[in-house]
């Protein structure tokens, strides 16, 4: 034993003497993780998180939230003078008096947007995967808090520098306070303290954006990761992968490596946008005041469907009992959301309502072996893309040479015609790619090679797939439609037939499936009824 | 070894899928670019006459009467020009939107019809039918000794910014019209425009915004086409649409290609 391997023991069982860590570590470091490219998709959201609260932590060094008055007086001469807040001005200070600040701003902006979507895109994966199925549906719902979070976190985020942008954004979300029904205009006077802007806002966001949000998140992607650890990790299906096993690499030294590599690489790529790409160019926009408005006012992009949604609802009022409700902004600012982020939630107990499948899952589906999941999950992409584009309606008309009523127009009927259309194609597509496992199993893998037979005919030869592929194909369990029982083993008629019947219906969709190839039918063809 | 079965041996190497796709997209843009940057002949020849104002009329008889009719008095298709001046002439014509290539939303900027003499016999025969605000030299805009950018960049986000953009990129108005870029617009034309009110803009008179404050907005305008990329590439200074863009294609696609590249690798 060498000088340095003494020292070292003596240290590591120093700490293990007084913890009794070393049982824990041996067991945990060798915990294993099933290897996919999509399960990175939520370290990439972790790691920006990270990188955000690194960055962040920096800008609050020189940020100044106060809405009081302040002149100008720093190095960029175009608003040499001007009157603004302390806030837009000290933003200003970060952006081109401190030595990397604008560096780090754009860094935290960037990392943010890649938050978002790194979440966005991880959600997609486990909603399209069955990943949130039992056990797991507590880590979905934590999942959707943290989504939603996000959003509200960007949103007071780009809120903060006070400029002429995202002072409209703050405009926007106090018409949407006020349009709660009857008790709106209150709650917007108690948000900003009284008539808008007030002096109170952005110092109140700044709390909520610094210090109450960020606390939770940590405290629910703690729970978040610590479930997936105590649950492990879901995997694909594939030969000697069950539901009682998990194959992949250990922690240590496989995933430590590629998991400190990748956090290098999320922050090297966030850095460079950061370096090479203006994000954000608040000295562009100009101070708040609420007399003045930009062409082209777009929040960031996932807040944006909500903008676009905004921007097609037509103009309906209702005068009720001297409150006034204004329909456009209460259905797509508020009522619509509600709905999409109430059944977003909700949908792992939808779906093991309606399925009856009340079974533990450890192995991933593949979206094609569940034609209505994936149906839906098409439909809600496809509802959310023709917000989204309509929330940037304007600048599609300047840039593509279109009529912006046009636009909203299409989108107003996209919005009801396109969701139902996704749904449909999709679970069609779903079907034919099942026939086309089917077809594959049984028939084998064309090789494009055409032999002429001896009496003239062409034929393309087959060749079998391999076991651990047609393993694959077909290990799924197809679900089974739920019977309408209506009455029970004494006759007597169930109550809630109506709801009975509702379920019934829903799950003979959800179980309308291509026959999986079975082993007999394998088994048949080869034995020469080719 | 012919040279088709040299080449037909990858058509089905895994890279040929994606080879061909960019091969037939560079080949159609770039035959896309080719067939429309074709210069589009129109040239006029200028007409001999003795004063300015009688070639004017001529002209106006010639190119522009079909549509404002033959004393300029106007159509259901087009404006009287009675009483709008010189400078809305020398605005309209000299940045080529009058004649108008086709009856769209609005004229578009394009290359003048009218060379300098002609345009300014045009204005010089509008101006003769009423008065109206006349030609701004562009010679005499000193906006860069008199206007104040902080001050033009204020007036500019109160009075322009709502249509035109925050960093006067140009933006959407109804019904497919819109509110150009300011971005290499000559300080004069910019000036004419405002004292004006070409196409949907209104009219900003000397009493709205003062002749000085005018010269601020110019020089604000210049500062912004003039600055350099602060933070980097500017995305075009629209906003976040480009930038979700970005960081969506960019940025998570290529995280994506990486995580991809990693989960290979371990096999």
């Amino acid at each position: 034993m060498s000088q340095k391997e003494r020292i070292a023991g003596g240290v590591a069982n120093y700490v293990d003497e007084r913890t009794g860590a070393a049982a824990w570590l041996n067991k945990n470091l060798k915990k294993v993780f099933p290897d996919h490219w999509s399960f990175m998709l939520g370290e990439v959201a972790l790691y920006s998180f990270v990188i955000l609260l690194l960055s962040g932590t920096f800008l609050t060094f020189w940020f100044d939230p106060s809405q009081r008055d302040v002149i100008y007086n720093g190095s960029y001469q175009p608003l040499q003078n001007v009157q603004m807040s302390a806030a837009y001005a000290s933003t200003l200070h970060i952006s081109f008096d401190v030595r990397g600040g604008l560096l780090m701003r754009q860094i935290h902006h960037w990392a943010a947007l890649l938050f978002m979507a790194s979440i966005i895109a991880h959600l997609l994966r486990v909603f399209f995967t069955g990943a949130f199925r039992k056990p797991r549906e507590a880590n979905w719902l934590i999942g959707v808090g943290l989504v939603t979070l996000g959003i509200v976190e960007g949103f007071l985020g780009y809120s903060l520098p006070d400029d002429l942008l995202s002072g409209t954004g703050i405009r926007i979300a106090e018409a949407i306070l006020q349009a709660i029904p009857v008790v709106g205009s209150y709650i917007a006077f108690f948000a900003f303290g009284g008539a808008f802007p007030g002096h109170v806002f952005i110092p109140r966001i700044y709390t909520l954006h610094v210090l109450l949000l960020p606390g939770a998140f940590l405290a629910l992607i703690t729970i978040h990761l610590m479930l997936v650890w105590y649950q492990k990790h879901t995997q694909y299906p594939g030969p000697g992968r069950t539901e009682k096993n998990v194959v992949g690499y250990p922690l240590m030294p496989v995933y430590m490596a590629k998991a400190g590599g990748f956090f290098g690489i999320v922050f090297g790529i966030t850095a460079f946008l950061g370096a090479v790409a203006s994000i954000n160019p608040i000295w562009l926009y100009g101070p708040y005041t609420p007399g003045q408005i930009s062409a082209g006012s777009q929040p960031d992009f996932y807040m944006g469907w909500l903008d676009g949604l905004v921007r097609m609802s037509p103009p309906l009022e209702t005068h009720l009992l001297g409150h006034t409700i204004s329909w456009n902004i209460l259905i797509p600012g508020l009522i619509v959301p509600g709905i999409l982020f109430t059944g977003m939630a909700l949908y792992p107990f939808i779906e093991s309502y309606i399925s009856g499948d009340k079974r533990e899952h450890h192995l991933l589906d593949r979206p094609r072996n569940v034609p209505n999941r994936t149906a839906l999950g098409a439909m809600s992409l496809t509802f959310m893309m023709v917000s989204l584009i309509n929330g940037g309606n304007d600048l599609i008309a300047t840039h593509f040479h279109m009529s912006i009523n046009q636009i909203m127009w299409m989108s107003r009927i996209g919005i009801f015609v396109l969701p139902p259309l996704a749904f449909v194609i999709t679970k069609r597509i779903c079907l034919s790619l099942q026939r086309a496992d089917r077809d594959l199993v049984l028939h084998g893998r064309e090789t494009g090679r055409l032999v002429m037979l001896p009496h003239g005919e062409f034929v393309e030869v087959h060749e079998p797939i391999s076991p651990e592929k047609a393993w694959t194909l077909t290990s799924h369990v197809q679900p089974q439609a739920l019977g309408n029982v209506t009455e029970d083993a004494n006759g007597v008629a169930k109550p809630k037939a109506i709801r009975n019947k509702l379920r019934a219906r829903m799950s003979a969709a959800n179980a309308e499936q291509a026959p999986a190839a079975t082993l007999t039918e394998a088994n048949e063809l080869e034995g020469g009824h080719h | 070894m012919s040279p088709i079965s040299r080449v037909s041996k990858y058509r089905r190497h895994k890279f040929a899928g994606p080879v061909l796709v960019v091969a037939a997209l560079l080949t159609i843009g770039s035959a896309f670019s080719i067939a429309s940057a074709l210069p589009s002949a129109n040239k006029m020849t200028a007409a001999a006459t003795t004063t300015q104002i009688a070639e004017g009329k001529k002209i106006f008889a010639a190119g522009c009467s079909s549509c404002h009719g033959l004393n300029a008095e106007g159509s259901g298709v087009a404006p009287s020009l009675i009483g709008v001046g010189a400078a809305s002439v020398d605005f309209q014509v000299g940045t080529g939107r009058m004649p108008m290539a086709d009856m769209s939303q609005q004229a578009q900027r394009k290359r003048p019809v009218y060379n300098a003499e002609q345009t300014a016999a045009l204005a010089a025969y509008v101006a003769s039918l009423a008065p109206g605000p006349s030609t701004v030299d562009g010679a005499n805009l000193n906006y860069e000794r008199d206007g104040n950018t902080a001050q033009g960049g204020e007036l500019f986000r109160t009075n322009c910014a709502m249509c035109h953009n925050f960093a006067a990129q140009g933006g959407a108005l109804t019904q497919g019209k819109y509110a150009p870029t300011l971005m290499g617009v000559e300080p004069k034309y910019i000036y004419e425009a405002m004292i004006t009110g070409p196409q949907s803009m209104p009219i900003f008179s000397d009493k709205t915004i003062t002749p000085a404050e005018k010269l601020s907005i110019i020089k604000w305008i210049k500062a912004a086409q003039n600055e350099p990329a602060l933070g980097g590439a500017t995305t075009g200074r629209v906003g976040p649409v480009t930038e979700g863009l970005l960081a969506w294609l960019l940025g998570l696609g290529s995280l994506i290609g990486i995580a991809v590249w990693l989960a290979t690798k371990a096999r």
